[in-house]
């Protein structure tokens, strides 16, 4: 489980670069996002389009993140690859986040 | 015109059963970490020739995962003392039948939590966490039904997927 950032345009854009966000790695995602994601632009995008996989571990471990990047803040998720999305959706915690089907649209939707 | 209709369909069905359907298989892997990982890595490779699209593949692989890691978490929550993982699959031509067994702890009550949807409308702060996997598991496979005898956990579910599948 490998996380990088890069601050543009005021948006703090981190990516995941595993392709699976499960019980195996979940505790680790979420220190890690922690690490990231303190401090720094109010908006945090989580580029997770190398996750081919999330389970329900996953998605708690991102749910976790957004609440301690806290209510002040925004994470948004962009990349989201079909089984992803398929988890978001069933549990509706795509009514939850800003998804955004790329990175790019992300960038774009939220500078406007 | 007679198309004998009856003996047409019969003749299909008797060629899909020959020719449709996945041997059946089992795999085994030891409760862990990486246990709901490995049994995925193990039973893709086996139905491999199914050809599964991404939508299966991924109602698949949620479901064994959220399966197995409550087996991990709740069966076996001693992770010094784990033990073994059985699961069994079936191809028929309502989809993939799964048969989970182990050696760990017996579901609270003896059945399998109802799984009803986390609720997603509430304060910020009491966002749910975890909740999710049996409602994935009820919300994605069919016939779910558990089953405790002596010291072993029986769970059995189909996932609706492959139906009519040739494999390749």
């Amino acid at each position: 489980m490998e996380l990088t950032s890069r601050t543009e345009n005021s948006f703090k854009i981190v990516s995941v670069g595993g392709s699976r966000i499960d019980a195996a790695v979940a505790i680790e995602f979420k220190d890690a996002m922690r690490a990231q994601s303190d401090g720094g632009p109010d908006t945090v995008i989580l580029d997770l389009s190398q996750v081919e996989f999330i389970d329900s571990s996953g998605l708690g471990a991102i749910v976790a993140a957004m609440k301690h990047i806290g209510p002040d803040r925004t994470l948004a998720l962009a990349g989201l690859t079909p089984t992803v999305d398929k988890v978001f959706r069933l549990t509706r915690m795509d009514s939850v986040f800003s998804l955004f089907a790329t990175l790019e649209g992300a960038l774009n939707e939220l500078r406007a | 015109m007679n198309y004998a209709p009856e003996q047409t369909s019969h003749v299909l069905q008797q060629k899909g059963v020959e020719n449709a359907m996945l041997p059946s298989f089992d795999i085994a892997v030891n409760s862990g970490t990486f246990a709901a990982r490995e049994a995925i890595e193990k039973l893709m490779e086996k139905l491999s020739p199914l050809q599964l699209d991404i939508e299966e593949s991924g109602t698949f692989e949620l479901v064994i995962a959220e399966a197995l890691n409550n087996v991990v978490e709740h069966g076996y929550p001693d992770p010094e003392n784990g033990g073994p993982i059985k699961i069994d699959c079936t191809h028929k031509s309502n989809g993939l039948h799964i048969h989970i067994v182990d050696h760990g702890l017996p579901m609270p009550d003896g059945k399998t939590p109802l799984g009803l949807a986390a609720e997603v409308d509430v304060d910020f702060m009491d966002m749910p966490e975890g909740g999710f996997g049996w409602f994935l598991i009820k919300d994605l496979a069919k016939d779910v039904q558990y089953e405790r005898t002596g010291d072993k956990n029986s769970l059995r579910l189909r996932i609706a997927i492959a139906i009519n599948a040739t494999s390749h």
